[in-house]
């Protein structure tokens, strides 16, 4: 009995833990949309900033990929 | 991937199982010098990479073959790379950043294959990558300019007041570095490989109406193409601005 509350709560606190997945999934669509908002008004500029785009995702997504790896955690390493 | 003893039927899926280190001889104990699954699949990686870039412009032809022109885009297209973000004195360490490029970019897509073992998805290797790039960077930043590289921690532009808290914060974030550079490199090849193989383990489960999954992991596939190819080139350009920082300290 006590194992499967401790196993229910790694499951929520997995799924808890996925919530954070779709935040960054916010963070990446601003960092997108703002960036096709700007190099629409000036696409001359654009070129050149898609590194600095990718960095930006890079950077967005990592703490999405954090969360997922607490999930991950939750599932099977506890 | 697909279809490897989830047919029995129900949702019996192991997405994790994939990921298995085995040791190639058989045995059960693995020891560091023991060679892995992920041994045979980094070094056909590296045979992989040096068949393209050794192999493939050998003929060095004044009219590109197919291989010696793929070679030479991913040459400059890293060259470019290193120039535009970390400035022309980093094309000393062009080598470097080719090498981890293509490594990386070799093993994503050689790890994607079905029924393959995708090496970057261990953090174990991912890890060592990162380290390798955290000391790289730092050594060369200490090099370069002694004790003026922990100029670095402190951001002149900031009132007076502020800057031993942002200090504390800048050191946390470069010591930081090498994890965040690494889990996300391993974190997204896991997730893409689990998601594969949990839309596999449906397929396996749900008979004929499996028409769905498959369909669906082959539009996932497609995806994970992409996003594999991202990861490298973020790697890559992440090792760049790690570098720019170690080159041009200071804000």
């Amino acid at each position: 009995m006590e194992g499967d509350i401790a196993q229910m709560g790694q499951f929520i606190g997995a799924g808890l833990a996925a919530i954070g997945c779709g935040a960054a999934g916010i963070g990446v669509g601003h960092v997108a949309g703002n960036f096709l908002a700007g190099a629409l008004r000036n696409p001359a500029a654009a070129g050149e900033q898609t590194a600095t785009l990718f960095i930006g995702i890079a950077f967005a997504e990592a703490l999405g990929i954090f969360a997922f790896l607490v999930a991950l955690l939750l599932m099977f390493a506890v | 991937m697909a279809g490897d003893a989830h047919e029995g039927g129900g949702f019996n899926i192991h997405p994790m199982d994939q990921f298995e280190l085995k040791p190639l001889f058989g045995g059960d104990v693995i020891h560091w010098y023991t060679p892995t699954n992920a041994t045979l699949w980094m070094l056909l990686t590296v045979i992989a990479v040096s068949l393209l870039m050794v192999a493939g412009v050998r003929g060095r032809a004044l009219i590109p073959s197919r291989a010696q022109s793929a070679a030479e885009m991913v040459y400059g297209f890293v060259r470019k790379m290193v120039e535009d973000v970390a400035g022309k004195e980093a094309l000393k360490y062009f080598p470097y950043i080719l090498t981890l490029f293509l490594f990386i970019l070799f093993a994503n897509l050689i790890g994607l294959i079905p029924a393959s073992f995708a090496s970057t998805a261990q953090f174990a290797v991912t890890g060592f990558l990162a380290i390798a790039v955290f000391v790289t960077v730092t050594a060369i930043g200490f090099y370069k300019h002694g004790a003026g590289f922990l100029k670095l921690f402190w951001v002149s532009s900031a009132p007076l007041a502020l800057r031993p808290i942002l200090a504390l914060i800048e050191v946390i974030s470069y010591f930081v570095r090498p994890v965040s550079h690494s889990i996300r490199l391993g974190g997204n090849l896991i997730a893409g490989h689990a998601v594969l193989k949990v839309f596999a383990g449906f397929a396996g489960a749900l008979g004929l109406a499996s028409v769905a999954p498959i369909l669906a992991i082959v539009a996932i596939y497609g995806l994970e193409l992409l996003v594999m190819v991202v990861q490298a080139y973020v790697f890559t350009i992440l090792t760049c601005v790690y570098l720019n920082d170690a080159l041009h300290p200071g804000h």
